[in-house]
Parts: C-alpha cells; structure tokens; sequence
C-alpha cells in the first residue's frame, strides 16, 4: 500500500512547513493591517528587514533572542513530557532574582567564580519553582497550569518584594535593585564592541543558550531520561504499566524546564538589564517562551531559530513607529503565526479522516468481492 | 531701479531661507525623539502628555519631527535611546527618572548628544543633560487648599506611590495646604510602595473613607487609578495627579494637581532649534506655569478658588514659600 508521497501529502504533515507557511499568513496579514491603515506595507516591512540585517542590528536580535530562546526550550521541553508549563514567566522572574541577589550580595567575587554562581542560583531558583507546582500536581492532583498561573503572580510579587529590601534596592532615586557587580556581567569587552561596531550590548550569553539547546536535545534524545519522559507525555498509563515512575518523571520534567527559564532570567539580567525594576506589570518573557515552542515545533533546534526570528521581530518591531508605522504590528503578526499554527492541525486532521474514508470504502469493495466470490 | 529692488528682495528671501534651515546639523529638520519608561505612550500620566505636547509642537511648527520609543522592560532603556543616537535625532527626551540611569551612560558616551530628562535631577552635572524638574509641592499645596476647604468631615486622605525625597515633596505640600485651610483636619495617609497596584489603592481609599476621610488624593500613579474608582464608587472627592484626571471620574474628580510634562518638553525641544540648549537642572513652578490647578474647575466652589488663586499669587510673588522638608511639616509621617 506504499505509495509515493505527493507534494500536498508533505505539505499537510511537515510541521516545520506548517510554521512557515503561517509565518508567510502572519506577514499577508499585518500587510492587510496596513493597507487598511493607508500604511506603505514596504516601508515598514524595509524598516523591519534593514533594523535587523546590519552587524550592529543582529547584535540586537542575537541579545534580545537570548531570553526568548531560553524560554521557548523551557516550554518545548515540558511539551515533550505532557505538562504545559505556561508558569514559565514566574520561573524566569525567580530565577533573574535569584541571580540578582548573588551578583550583588557577593558582587566582590571575581568573575570566574560569581558568574557560574549566578547561573547555579537562578537555575536552582527556577527549578526549585517548576517543582513545587509539580509537588502540588503529583501528591494532591492539583491541576499544573492552574497553580502555574498563580505562581507567576507570586514570582512577580516575590520580585518586588525582594527589589524592595534595602541592601538589594537601589540607593539612587530609581525603583530597582542595584546594578549587579561588573564581574558579573556577561557583556563582551567594550573594545570588541567598539571595533566591531555591535550592540552596546553584546554578550556572550548566546553561546550558553546553543550550549542549553544541545543538552535538551541530549536529554530528549539520547538519555533514559528522555525516554521515560517521552513515554510519560505519550500516555502516562502505559507508561506506568511499563515501570516508569510517573510522579518522579512529571517533577524531573518541571525542574529541568524551570531551571531553563531560571537561567534565561539570569542571562537576561547578566548581559543586558543589569538590574532589575519594581514590576508594575509582567514583562512577558515566559510567555512570549510558549510562542517561541509553538513555532520551533517543539524541536530544540526549531526553538533556536524561533526564538532568534522573535527577537528580530521584537527588536525590529520597537522601531516601527520611526516610519509611522505602530509597534502593535508585530502581536498582529505573531498572534497570527500562532492562529495557524494552531489550525494547522486541521490538515492533519483532515488527511487522516481521508484515509480513514478511503480505507472504509478499500474495505466495502473487498467486501464486495468477497460476498459475489462466495454468492458464486 | 524696481529690478534691482526686486532682486533684492528675492535675495533677502532666498537668505531667509537659508537661515530657516540652519541651526540643525542634518538637513532643514529638528528631530526629536522621546523614549517612555515601561508605562508606555498611553499611559495617561507623563508619557501621554509629554508625546501630546510633542506632537502640538510637530503640528504647528513645521520644522520639527518628532517620533517616540516605547519600552517594554527595564532593559529597553538603553536600546531605544541608542537607536534615536544612531539616528541622529537633535534631541532625546527620557521621560521618568527610571531612565537616569541609561541617560547618565549615554549622556557620558556621547557627549555631543543632546538629552533631557524629566522628573530626575541626578544627571545635572552632565554638560549635554537638561533635567525638566517641577515643583510638585506647589501645585500639592493648592490642591491641599482645596480639600482643606471642602472637607466636611474635617478629614482628608492621602496615598503615595513610594517613599523618597522627591516624592515626599507632593505628601508635604498637600498637608501643609490643607492644614492652613482647616487646622484641626486630620490627613489619613498612606504609602502603596508601588505604582501600579490599582486593587491596593482602592483598598488604602476605601478604607480612609470608612474612617470618615471625603477628599482623598493620590501620588501614585496606576495605584492613585484604584484610588479614583473608590472615591467614585463611594461618592467622595479624589483628586488626581500629573495629568487632568477628571475624565478618570468626571462627577467625583473635584481637580487634579498638574505638571505641565507637555510645555516643558516643548520648551526644550525650542531651545534646542534656537540653539539656546542649556544642561543642568531647568525648575518648573507656578511662576512660569510648569505646575498648577488643572482647567477643569467646575466642581470647587467660588470663594475656594478665590482663595487658590489668591496663594498662588502670593507664590509667584515670592510673599511665600511651600515647605520642602519634613523637618517643616510635622504632620507628613510617612518617612518616620
């Protein structure tokens, strides 16, 4: 019964051509958008391409990337393994705390010693975070993304909270923490910048996000650990009936994507914020993470260049309004690629009743055959 | 001999012309660019205003454009003021003393680059940094004097985003001019320590009101929001801050004390086209109209405003002075 695949039968199974297709829909769409507005559609999409295309430009989307990457492998992992974990926002805020208060407090350290410290403390802080919802998920059932969600809110006021302590606040008129000690920052050297002509900045922070993407994909593909998890998110009750303890898997599951957005927060604040504010509203990383996984297809090295594309819109997106375009676009833009993403699983759908049809009328044909053969 | 007058003239004009495009370094142009803090563009507090004044200014003077950045998170700052730097705006606007920071860091890295920022004096010291200050204690004081005259409970309330020295400033001249109206009042007050908990300022209010408070006034921003929506819903006085807040609740707003965010970024974006650009710290007060009562004055009685207009005269007079330290109002507790 194998046949040759035809062109259509890859383009309603690809997911990778799934996500492109959306993204070339979400692109028409904001198009459409600024017509409408009587917006010249090629000189805010020229804007959007020249802002990022420059060496100085891709710096920025290589730095604005780095969080969102870190995010998007903290929620594609979770998808991996069943749990939805949309408490990633509240773990990347515990966790750029967590290494704000060890950059400050022993910001003498020298740098080979903090940094790693840093690291260590926000991915033990956002670990620390995904497992306590996976403790209330395993012991008393209590549905993740429920607690999750009130676990943002606790992050973002623990953030606050701490932000307002004295030693950590700081000492100027601003409301923030202190900036974290210079040897904390992951900035490149100011001499490397100035030559190169790149961001103000650059850091170095990317290389640990390609280090992150290939450990998840280790972890995924190569490990036991991976396996069971795998087995875990395909169906927990079979999983179960072939020896895998469950519980155990669904709390490694939300510790190791917790630490991931825990260590984005640290990175975010090491190479770029240097501090961090009083929130008086949530900054959106962790969430801006789950579009990321949905357009990387769940795939660590779909989520690289997920979320290198979402930093180019973000930071390519906040210039708009210099060519009277509005930064709004750009949710137009992603709230579409996200709509038919999420469609997309329509064509599945329908290709698979297709078949089911075709196999049904296979079936009654034979059948046929069959009753004329015996009625012979 | 009507020729050569001509010519002339024609000469004369082409010169002005000249003239006209003179002043900038990149064409005939003024730009100037605004970056907010995390509020953003539509905040309707200082962001809003300042860009509304921008855009007045954009509209009836040709010869400015103007263009504004929005940031997301703290860490946007830096960013969108690089990005009106590589663009080669005239002028940058950093609306918020959140941005002193960023604009400190710039301002020394580019030192032919032009800043202003509003509401932060740390970046005086600076040759290319103008800080747009205003004096928020006289416009307090005012707005004091009014819920000193109107309170029939003998009770006021007042709620501050933060305590600080700067924002002390708005506690000590709301009380002191309440007090001047009605001695024996009692100022209810409280600090949020954030601004941007509406839910907890419409807590802080409701509970003034149970404790008999009938004028309430906020200095704290998106929480001073929930303080608002209380005063309405209980049917007492709020009275606003920054901006005219009697669109928040038209019937209960009785009057908002104002900071001119719109004028003094208007000012400095002229300065810079007239090439009068001065750094350093730039005060606004009642004397040159940077703060006063808002316009909207319907609701507060005739012989209050009488009296309003009659202390504010003796302030631009110079006949008297609104405290600025706790050491002289005794009454403001909030810092003890």
């Amino acid at each position: 019964m194998t046949k040759k695949k035809t062109f259509m039968d890859v383009v309603s199974t690809n997911r990778f051509i799934h996500t492109l297709m959306a993204i070339i829909l979400g692109f028409l769409v904001g198009a459409i958008f600024l017509a409408v507005m009587g917006l010249s559609v090629g000189q805010a999409y020229g804007r959007l391409i020249t802002s990022v295309t420059s060496l100085k430009g891709f710096s920025y989307v290589i730095v604005y990337a780095i969080p969102y990457i870190m995010t998007g492998l903290s929620v594609a992992f979770s998808f991996k393994t069943g749990v939805f974990n949309i408490g990633c926002e509240g773990q990347f805020v515990v966790g750029s705390m967590a290494a704000a208060v060890v950059g400050i407090l022993l910001g003498g350290l020298p740098g080979i010693v903090l940094i790693p410290l840093c690291f260590l403390a926000a991915m033990a802080a956002g670990a620390l975070w995904g497992t306590i919802v996976g403790i209330l998920k395993t012991r008393w059932g209590i549905n993740e993304v429920l607690s999750m969600i009130m676990f943002n809110w606790i992050a973002f006021y623990l953030s606050n909270f701490i932000a307002g302590i004295p030693a950590i606040h700081s000492d100027g008129s601003a409301e923030a923490t202190k900036n974290i000690s210079e040897h904390a920052s992951t900035l490149l050297s100011k001499d490397l910048i100035n030559s190169l002509g790149l961001a103000p900045t650059a850091n170095w922070g990317i290389l640990v996000a390609i280090a992150m993407t290939v450990v998840i994909w280790v972890i995924i593909e190569k490990t036991t650990l991976g396996y069971e998890l795998k087995a875990v998110g395909a169906n927990r009750y079979s999983a179960e009936y072939g020896g895998i303890n469950v519980n155990r898997s669904i709390l490694m599951a939300l510790a190791i994507s917790g630490a991931m957005a825990g260590l984005g927060g640290a990175l975010q604040l090491m190479g770029m914020g240097n501090r961090i504010s009083v929130f008086s509203s949530q900054e959106g990383f962790g969430f801006a993470g789950i579009v990321v996984a949905l357009m990387g297809c769940s795939n660590p090295f779909g989520v690289l260049v997920a979320g290198i594309f979402y930093g180019a819109l973000t930071y390519g997106g906040s210039k708009l309004n210099l060519v009277g375009a509005p930064t709004q676009l750009i949710s137009v833009i992603v709230g579409t690629v996200v709509f038919f993403i999420s469609i997309s699983v329509i064509f599945e759908n329908l290709k698979r009743i297709k078949t089911r049809a075709q196999r049904n009328a296979e079936a009654a044909a034979i059948r046929r055959a069959e009753e004329k053969e015996a009625q012979k | 001999m009507k020729k050569i007058l001509a010519l002339i003239l024609a000469l004369v004009m082409a010169l002005a012309l000249v003239a006209c495009g003179g002043g900038s370094n990149n064409g005939t142009k003024i730009k100037v660019g605004m970056v907010t803090d995390v509020g953003g563009v539509n905040d309707k507090s200082f962001n809003q205003t300042s860009w509304e004044g921008l855009q007045a200014l954009a509209k009836e003077d040709k010869s400015f454009e103007v263009n504004y950045l929005e940031s997301k998170t703290d860490a946007d700052y830096q960013t969108n003021i690089n990005t009106f730097i590589d663009e080669g705006y005239d002028l940058i606007i950093c609306v918020g003393y959140m941005l002193a920071d960023a604009t400190k860091a710039a301002a020394t890295e580019h030192p032919d680059q032009k800043f202003a920022i509003i509401d932060d004096a740390t970046c005086a010291d600076l040759p290319n940094v103008a800080c747009l200050m205003f004096a928020q204690e006289q416009a307090s004081y005012l707005v004091g004097l009014v819920a000193g005259s109107v309170t029939q409970t003998k009770t006021v309330g007042y709620v501050q985003g933060m305590v600080s020295d700067s924002m002390n400033l708005f506690g000590i001249g709301y009380i002191t001019g309440v007090l001047e109206a009605c001695p024996d009042a009692t100022v209810l007050q409280y600090n949020a320590n954030n601004f941007g908990d509406s839910a907890g300022g419409a807590t802080a209010a409701k509970d003034m009101i149970t404790k008999n408070a009938d004028v309430i006034y906020h200095a704290a921003g998106g929480t001073g929001m929930g303080v608002i929506e209380a005063c309405n819903e209980e049917g007492i006085w709020a009275i606003g801050v920054d901006t005219d807040q009697s669109i928040l609740a038209p019937d209960h707003v009785i009057t908002s004390a104002m900071k001119r965010v719109d004028v003094a970024s208007q000012d400095i974006s002229k300065a810079v086209k007239a090439g009068e650009f001065k750094a350093g710290v730039h005060m606004y007060d009642l004397s040159n109209g940077g703060v006063d009562l808002a316009p909207t004055r319907d609701h507060i009685p005739a012989e209050v405003l009488a009296t309003v207009e009659a202390a504010k005269a003796a302030i631009i007079a110079g006949e008297k002075t609104v405290p600025t330290t706790t050491a002289e109002c005794p009454a403001f507790t909030l810092d003890d």
